[in-house]
């Protein structure tokens, strides 16, 4: 019975991506436009002879299938082909296209294409073609150290920090209306701070980090650390056990779920955080890619990026729930 | 763009009226025919020598080789006629002689030597005007000057300001009026920044959404919303001459925001703003994504007109004088590369991969050759549209530090004079230029101007700087009282 509903909801998630896959790519197809040659008239063909446009790019220009207005302007503007090579060639003047490749640049890419994108980066995650373009494990492994580090620091400092607001309900009155009002600040509004404070970016993205991740850890620690029962304390106390052996056999082993807890909500915000800061920052880093592509307009990129920080994002809150599981208990 | 050889005797090293080098013109396959062993015998020594070309410090060497070679034969017709007669190497030889070309060498060895600080960091935003920063990186104009330099994208000015004030850039590409900005502490902290080159001039345009086709006379733009990419950029202060002088205030008919460049596009697509007066790509980007068109070019409001420039702080000059004229010869080198028509292809494509510009190549060919269509069908051909004119006039500076009064960023009278001598580096570049004019004929300046003070023609008006007072206070929208 648990074996056919795993299964069963395997086989509908599966469809639900196709079902994804297929509106996706229903709504970015784009039948092809096929050129037609354009015929001028002899009239036409005198016109743009007067006006010093040589045959051959006459020929060209119409069997691509611009107007006679289109190629009177070129003419009259005393452009030759090469000109028109140099600057670009035909199409990127949206000649040839008659508008449907206008919307094709502007639409959104289609599956095909952004599978076409992933295949091309993951083939070679760790390619380095200077400090502005290097691979998406590369960016991947810069996002990854930075979330460790300010995640690290935050559970140094969060940890004993709640402990003591938890076992201190006086502490946990004065500091908590502090801690309400610091949690909502989005990482973007100390960026700015940090980077003026900090002066180096690098640190700065670590601080914006380190942050935004310590208050759902504080929180937790100290409401995981105040609601140890009561029961286990008093008999803690009654066999005369030290307030550092309650503490480190009692109150921590039973905070620990709600500690975990914590942190692995700390964690999720962390690697949101990161891509926030890194697209402000530039440099390295996952969301200087996601910016990078953004600045070059190249959705197709963007979203394999979004996919990738989705992943990434689910394997780590996935480590963490293995820590909570192995702590949890069951009264 | 190697530096002529002077013991090639079919080059012209220095530049005299009424004389053709037609030798050089001679088609290639001739060269085996007329050879003569004495040919072969220079050739292989000149193709010795150009291989050297690539390593440190060979453009300044060859620089002052071609100096004593000027002393020594007066015209470039004596010098090419004494190396055919007695052939490159003889012709060495018997000018090592009395001219110790080897320790010449080893001197300016040494000055590359001499380069405090090789490796450096420099930032740019990912825009045509970066061309000579970018470029001299893709091209490899710092290596010629023995300089490691890593360029590093920035996402916008701000972070660019913060991370040059924090020392992680040695220098950076900097808006015009942010050295001035800077050194004065608006909007920062207070640190001094040089505005050492222009590193274009002309590149920016209006653009405005699609859907004001019919609303091309600013006066009708009342309510609008515009992007600038920084408060202190040509960009804003040119928008509001723009708007002002069509009886539009900016700060009050109109809303002006920042929106960092590579956002521009993005912005405009989901009608944020109406339009914005920003850098190429991404005013040439609209076009091409079919969101906007391009209304005016900034070109027309004040023909070359500075707009982002080369900056570096002074504490950076003070600590390494050596390497700072290196990078500044690297970055003039560039720039004036850069303006040579028939190297704007090559340079757009260098700098269209993702490391740097990030943009498909048309764009940037469209931009930098000037031939392009503005988005209401047609097409136009304006090679200046983006131009490469190093040289930091002190009008240019004066007219910036005079809108940022005029505007209230600076908030009381000042010495606009003393601020500019201060900011501005006309008086050292315009001789660093004039050195290296002298030294590689392949460069040619056109824009240092006869007097300290040129006067511009700014959309109509003229702009004299030694008449400053008038000029500000000559405008029917101002802030100056406050």
């Amino acid at each position: 019975m648990k074996y056919d509903r795993i299964i069963t909801a395997a086989l509908l998630s599966v469809g639900f991506f196709l079902l994804f896959l297929a509106v996706w790519h229903i709504g970015t197809y784009q039948e092809e436009h096929t050129v037609e040659a354009v015929e001028l008239t002899s009239e036409q063909v005198a016109i743009l002879e007067e006006a010093g446009m040589s045959a051959s790019d006459k020929e060209t220009y119409s069997s691509q299938g611009l107007t006679f207005d289109q190629i009177n302007q070129i003419a009259s503007m005393g452009l030759t082909l090469d000109d028109i090579e140099m600057a670009g060639g035909l199409e990127a003047f949206g000649f040839t296209t008659g508008g449907a490749a206008e919307e094709a640049k502007t639409g959104f890419p289609s599956p095909a294409l952004v599978w076409e994108e992933a295949y091309y980066q993951l083939s070679d995650p760790f390619y380095d073609r200077g400090p502005n373009d290097k691979g998406i494990g590369t960016q991947l492994k810069y996002s990854l150290f930075r979330v460790g580090m300010g995640f690290f620091l935050a559970v140094i400092v969060a940890v004993p920090l709640g402990f003591l607001i938890g076992m201190s309900p006086l502490l946990n009155m004065a500091l908590m209306p502090y801690i309400q009002i610091l949690k909502p600040i989005s990482p973007l509004a100390w960026l700015p701070v940090a980077l003026f404070l900090i002066k180096d970016s690098e640190k700065a993205s670590i601080f914006v980090i380190f942050v935004c991740s310590i208050w759902p850890m504080l929180i937790n620690t100290s409401f995981g650390v105040a609601n140890v029962k009561n029961d286990w304390l008093n008999i803690a106390k009654t066999l005369e056990c030290s307030k550092f052996r309650t503490a480190y056999s009692v109150i921590l082993p039973a905070a620990a779920p709600t500690i975990f807890t914590g942190m692995r909500i700390s964690l999720s915000i962390a690697w949101l955080v990161i891509v926030a800061a890194e697209m402000v920052i530039g440099g390295i880093g996952v969301g200087y890619f996601v910016w990078n592509e953004w600045n070059g307009l190249n959705l197709a990129s963007m979203i394999f990026a979004i996919f990738i920080i989705g992943i990434v994002g689910l394997c780590l809150d996935l480590t963490l729930g293995q820590f909570v599981k192995i702590f949890s208990y069951e009264d | 763009m190697a530096t002529n050889d002077p013991f090639d005797p079919n080059v012209n090293i220095w530049d005299e009226c009424g004389e053709t080098s037609e030798a050089s013109n001679r088609p290639d396959h001739f060269i085996d025919i007329l050879q003569s062993p004495l040919e072969r015998d220079s050739q292989e020594f000149l193709a010795k020598r150009a291989k050297e070309e690539d390593g440190p410090g060979v453009g300044v060497s060859r620089a002052l080789e071609s100096a004593v070679m000027r002393n020594v034969f007066g015209s470039d017709l004596n010098r090419r006629k004494f190396l055919k007669a007695v052939g490159s190497v003889a012709a060495y030889g018997i000018l090592s002689q009395f001219i110790p070309f080897d320790s010449l060498r080893a001197m300016t060895e040494d000055a590359v030597k001499n380069i405090e600080k090789k490796k450096l960091k420099v930032g740019f935003v990912p825009i045509t005007c970066a061309t000579p920063i970018v470029a001299g990186h893709a091209l490899g104009f710092y290596e010629k000057y023995g300089l490691d330099v890593e360029i590093i994208k920035t996402a916008g000015w701000a972070v660019s300001r913060d991370k040059c004030m924090n020392g992680e850039y040695d220098a950076s590409h900097l808006l015009a009026p942010m050295p001035a900005a800077m050194s004065m502490g608006l909007g920062s902290a207070a640190q001094d920044w040089r505005m050492v080159t222009n590193v274009n001039t002309n590149g920016q345009a209006i653009v405005l959404a699609n859907k004001h086709k019919d609303k091309r006379d600013p006066s009708k733009w009342k309510g609008m919303k515009f992007g600038v990419p920084f408060e202190y950029s040509m960009h804003n202060l040119l928008l509001r001459l723009y708007v002002s002088e069509h009886g539009i205030d900016p700060d009050k008919d109109i809303q002006i925001r920042v929106v960092p460049p590579p956002e521009m596009v993005a912005n405009l697509r989901a009608e944020n703003v109406d339009g914005y007066l920003a850098p190429d790509p991404f005013c040439q980007r609209a076009v091409y994504d079919g969101v906007g068109f391009i209304h005016m070019l900034t070109k027309e409001l004040w023909d070359q007109h500075p707009c982002c420039c080369f900056g570096i702080s002074q504490r950076f000059i003070n600590e390494n004088p050596n390497t700072f004229i290196a990078l500044t010869s690297a970055i003039l080198d560039a720039t004036a590369t850069a303006e040579k028509a028939d190297q704007r292809v090559h340079f757009a494509e260098a700098m269209a991969p993702r490391n740097y510009l990030n943009q498909p190549s048309a764009i940037l060919k469209q931009i930098l050759t000037g031939v392009y269509p503005d988005g209401l069908g047609n097409i136009k051909k304006v090679p200046d549209r983006i131009s490469f004119m190093p040289f930091p006039a002190q009008s240019m500076g004066m007219w910036i530090l005079g809108q940022l009064r005029r505007w209230d960023y600076i908030k009381e009278d000042v010495d606009f004079a003393k601020i500019s001598d201060n900011i501005f580096m006309s008086a050292e570049v315009e001789k660093r230029m004039n050195l290296m004019a002298e030294h590689n004929k392949n460069i040619k300046w056109t824009d240092i101007p006869d007097t300290k003070y040129p006067v511009y023609d700014i959309y109509g008006k003229k702009f004299d700087p030694t008449k400053i007072n008038d000029y500000i206070n000559n405008f029917t929208i101002t802030r100056t009282n406050g």
